[in-house]
């Protein structure tokens, strides 16, 4: 498959790099002016309300991560394709840090807010579930040295976590929860203020161009790892 | 100024919610970018060391050329 030559992912990888980190830069910039300074405070929650910005697009794109890990893996078992493993594995360390960055920033958040660091609430819990599931995945990867072991052991990792990932996004409509029933609707109207919604996007869009430079970074790392072991072989 | 630093007493939570995001970020990317180098460095030895047939064999994947270029960019 063309779409899979590893020379040309690389080459591109090191073309746009710098490009990319540039733009993702430029829309922090942007997006930080916008969450700290022009969005405005909430009627209720006042102030505090900006955690948001940073809060719900890690969590966004931890779950966006870990179910193109689970999908990718199903992949992995029925075609057997050692590239779909490198992208799996690249995606980990991104998704594993947007996770620690929601459950922590959601912590800071709970304190003004619900008047606690920490409740054993549904949503949380299942974020934490999700937060040990990419550490399984990422420590599966130093422990074990077999490569097909590990390949088969890390794939049903993620796909054991996926289901994990349906109760985070209901959690808060099947259970009575701290946390308030999602605002941002794709198949139906916003309940959320436009003011609120463009900061929220742009710092989404940050975080996402973020998670794809960790990426391309750790993709070509990967492949640079097997190309050392391909010149002990000559 | 202080206002905005004090944002209505959320300031210290607002802030130190920016600055983890923040310093989880720039920490990732560091040792993200770290093992790349470190990974680039390797095989650029490595190369170094083969002799003529095993240079002749492993310049046959285009990758090997572009990995070792990019090792040698990174260090200018």
């Amino acid at each position: 498959m063309n779409f899979f030559n590893q020379s040309k992912i690389f080459s591109f990888i090191n073309k746009y790099h710098n490009l990319i980190l540039v733009f993702f830069l430029v829309v922090l910039s942007l997006g930080l002016i916008e969450a700290l300074i022009i969005s405005p405070e909430d009627y209720l929650q006042g102030d505090s309300v900006r955690i948001m910005y940073v809060h719900v697009p890690s969590a966004w794109i931890s779950l966006g991560i870990f179910s193109s890990m689970a999908f990718l893996s199903i992949l992995v078992f029925t075609f057997k394709n050692k590239n779909l493993v490198i992208i799996t594995k690249s995606l980990a360390p991104s998704g594993f840090v947007f996770t620690l960055i929601a459950l922590v920033t959601g912590s800071i958040w709970g304190k003004p807010t619900w008047g606690t660091w920490w409740a054993w609430d549904a949503r949380i819990t299942t974020m934490l579930i999700l937060c040990l599931f990419y550490l399984m995945y990422l420590l599966a990867w130093r422990i074990f040295e077999n490569k097909d072991s590990v390949v088969k052991i890390t794939s049903l990792i993620t796909i054991i976590g996926a289901f994990n990932i349906p109760i985070i996004k209901f959690s808060v409509d099947w259970w009575s929860t701290l946390h308030q029933p999602s605002s941002i609707k794709i198949l139906s109207d916003s309940k959320i203020h436009e003011s609120m919604l463009v900061p929220l996007v742009i710092m989404t869009a940050a975080f996402a161009l973020f998670s794809l430079l960790i990426f391309l970074m750790k993709y070509n790392t990967e492949l640079i790892k097997i190309k050392n072991k391909g010149l002990d072989r000559l | 100024m202080i206002n905005f630093l004090s944002m209505n007493g959320y300031g210290v939570f607002v802030f130190s919610a920016f600055v983890f995001t923040m310093i989880n970020f720039l920490g990732l990317y560091l040792i993200v970018r770290y093992q790349l180098k470190k990974e680039q460095q390797k095989f650029a030895e490595k190369f170094g060391k083969l002799n003529l047939d095993k240079v002749s064999i492993a310049n046959k994947q285009k990758i090997n050329k572009e990995i070792l270029s990019a090792s040698i960019f990174s260090k200018i």
